[in-house]
């Protein structure tokens, strides 16, 4: 389906969403925030960072009960938006880039990190920039955003350029099923007001089928899909076997590829 | 002179029970503290401060234990062995044997001061806490970075995350703007020890009177410490008898089973008012102890719950750390929250409950608190459940409170 955005916002380019970098533009100030605009990611943050930390040990047969099981790793975090787990990952040793097509982000996250005395490499560029600057990467993050990048496909093949051989792709995103459309889009934005009204469009949520064929293409392998479920009674988000909504997946960059 | 500024991980504001547990706690899983207390040190551990004695359940023992502050108060701490609760028009209708629930006594009690002493010792020992006192905190300011302090003196502290432990009236509740319920009871406690005849065997009493509960407290040596809530206006006058008549009108309530008395120090009150904030967390700011919850004497759960609220902050705060969280970031304090605001509500619901109860002599509620009471005392499953909730072991314990290390 061709995206309104592209229509909407001529200066839109590449997988950038010009609409969808402007939504999060205007309320970048709050990344921060936990009862803001993003609280939804923030209450999310702790079950992401134990799935990325656990997946990045194990990809590289870290100890994942020493200080800093990340240290010398280089990782990269794309649609990093405020450091929200950019900054943990850097805390727990690895060396960290983040970019973000968003220059409202970027500027709040080299503020943040600063009063968080963490040094973070951040840049304003899309992941196509990224791979063309040559820089190769351990290991690299990508958070709820395939689902608000214009051309996906065009966007991983880009995300695999930047992976070393032997390397990680760590992705978490929203499935495109009738409960996420419920709790996702209904729920969430309409009803909870958790995330501000339109900033998900379904009909781009992504199945992991259509995620792990992307991965394929780009020479990615698939190892590991792992659902997110929500608990309303508790208030806290769990691990699990359950994809319908939200999922995260880890592929590898085989041996001699790239 | 441009005012000081110094920099830690977290600031715990107020020195009491509960702020000097939550700075052993935190400074052991390894954070830097700054421990910050308005009162001279001096005189907050000397004997003439805090005359009150409280009730250590099994569950905080074990925290005190992993903290190594418990060694240092176990010489002067009185196990409960039974608990009897009566009533003026009934003799008996509640009885606790720690027999019932295990092979340990059903708590400890131990004179603060001496808690006092255990816990500055345990601190004192233990690297990565700076005590600042006497230090009034007077402003606290907050952004994304975490929270900044200022001091009386015009120094500032600036941390990642404040530990409100400063009390029932709590001033950085005030300045984050938490709102927080209250209710007056219309109550004072009337606290002292007392010497007496013939030993108490490890016997705690709450005796249900009009003005409120009498508990009578073992303590080691052939004492007790007495908390006897009374309707203010009478406990006013109670407060200005001399000694002698004191005592007589304490021995009118007490009962002779334990023979004459005489008073052991000074006779202290507290106004008694439940305060319950709505919020456990703000933004950098996490309240802990009576600034979060202060309760009811009623069920000597004052200090057990600072010392949950400890465990699990202490908890949630190195479990964000293992995935690479600030102490101040959302997710361990949310966590904190959650876990916290169920124990604390029961509690406030309990304690505010048998008060109220207990403190009206209305027929109906006369008979009905008779049938209440006689019936938990008839249906063991449901008195162990109420046992455990007092020794503090029901629910997802903390690992602290398991034994474990954090
Ligand atoms: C009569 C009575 C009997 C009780 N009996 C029991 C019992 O048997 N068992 C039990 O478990 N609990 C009991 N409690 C409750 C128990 O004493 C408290 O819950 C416990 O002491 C915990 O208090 P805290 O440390 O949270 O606060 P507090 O003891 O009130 O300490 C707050 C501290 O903060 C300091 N402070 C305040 N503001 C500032 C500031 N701006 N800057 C710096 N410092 C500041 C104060 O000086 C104070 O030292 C009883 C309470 C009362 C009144």
């Amino acid at each position: 389906m061709a995206t309104q955005a592209d229509r909407a916002r001529p200066d839109s380019s590449g997988t950038v969403d010009a609409r969808e970098i402007e939504s999060f533009s205007s309320v970048a100030d709050r990344w921060w925030d936990e009862d803001g605009p993003f609280k939804p990611l923030h209450r999310l943050n702790p079950v992401r960072l134990a799935y990325l930390k656990r997946s990045v040990c194990d990809h590289f047969g870290r100890d994942a009960s020493s200080g800093r099981p990340l240290s010398g790793l280089a990782i990269a975090d794309v649609g990093c938006g405020g450091g929200l787990a950019t900054e943990p990952l850097a805390r727990l040793g690895a060396a960290m880039t983040g970019i973000d097509a968003s220059d409202e982000a970027i500027a709040v996250a080299r503020a943040h990190a600063e009063t968080s005395g963490l040094a973070i490499d951040y840049r304003p560029l899309a992941v196509e920039a990224l791979a063309a600057s040559g820089d190769r990467f351990d290991a690299l993050v990508a958070l709820e955003i395939v689902e608000h990048v214009a051309d996906r496909r065009a966007f991983i093949a880009a995300c695999c350029r930047c992976v070393r051989p032997g390397g990680a792709i760590l992705l978490s995103t929203l499935n495109r099923t009738a409960r996420s459309f419920v709790l996702g889009v209904v729920g969430a934005e309409y009803l909870l007001r958790w995330i501000p009204r339109g900033a998900h469009t379904w009909s781009k949520f992504v199945k992991p089928s259509e995620l792990a064929r992307d991965l394929r293409a780009g020479g990615a392998l698939v190892e590991d899909v792992t659902g997110l479920g929500f608990d309303p009674l508790s208030n806290r988000w769990f691990l699990g076997r359950g994809v319908s909504v939200n999922y995260m997946m880890r592929a590898r960059l085989p041996e001699g590829a790239g | 002179m441009p005012a000081m500024e110094r920099r830690f991980d977290i600031a715990v504001v107020g020195g009491g029970l509960s702020g000097m547990t939550a700075a052993l706690a935190l400074a052991r899983a390894g954070f830097s503290v700054a421990a910050i207390e308005r009162g001279e040190p001096g005189r907050v551990l000397a004997d003439a401060f805090d005359g009150r004695a409280s009730s250590v359940a099994y569950g905080s023992r074990l925290v005190l234990e992993a903290l190594g502050a418990w060694e240092r108060m176990a010489s002067h701490a009185q196990p409960i062995l039974e608990i009897r609760v009566s009533d003026r028009d009934a003799p008996l209708f509640l009885h606790y044997d720690h027999a019932d629930v295990g092979d340990h006594p059903l708590g400890w009690i131990v004179e603060n001061r001496f808690i006092r002493r255990a816990l500055a010792a345990a601190v004192a020992e233990t690297g990565g806490v700076e005590v600042v006192a006497p230090a009034e905190v007077v402003a606290m300011t907050r952004d994304d970075a975490g929270a900044a302090l200022t001091l009386g003196d015009g120094a500032r502290i600036v941390c990642r995350l404040a530990v409100a432990c400063d009390g029932k009236a709590s001033p950085l509740r005030a300045m984050a703007g938490i709102p927080a319920w209250r209710r007056a009871y219309g109550q004072t406690a009337i606290v002292c020890t007392v010497r007496h005849e013939r030993p108490h065997r490890g016997v705690a009493h709450e005796r249900f009177l009009p003005g409120g509960p009498f508990a009578i407290l073992p303590l080691p040596g052939g004492m007790s410490s007495l908390v006897w809530t009374e309707r203010d206006a009478i406990a006013r006058r109670v407060l200005e008898l001399d000694r002698e008549r004191f005592l007589e009108e304490v021995a009118w309530r007490f009962g002779d089973f334990l023979g004459a008395l005489e008073l052991a120090g000074p006779v202290w009150s507290h106004p008694v008012g439940l305060v319950l904030a709505a919020r456990l967390t703000d933004r950098g700011l996490a309240l802990v102890g009576d600034a979060a919850h202060a309760i009811h004497p009623i069920a000597g759960q004052g200090y057990n719950l600072g010392v949950r609220d400890v465990a699990v902050l202490a908890e949630a705060l190195v479990d964000g750390r293992r995935l690479g969280l600030g102490a101040g970031d959302g997710g361990p304090l949310e966590a904190y929250a959650r876990r916290r605001r169920a124990d604390a509500m029961a509690f406030v619901c309990v304690t505010d409950g048998l008060n109220r109860l207990f403190s009206n002599r209305l027929a109906p509620v006369v008979l009905a608190r008779g049938l209440g009471l006689a019936a938990v005392d008839r249906l063991p499953p449901l008195k162990r459940l109420f046992m455990r909730h007092a020794m503090g072991t029901v629910g997802r314990l903390p690992r602290l409170m398991r034994g474990e290390a954090l």
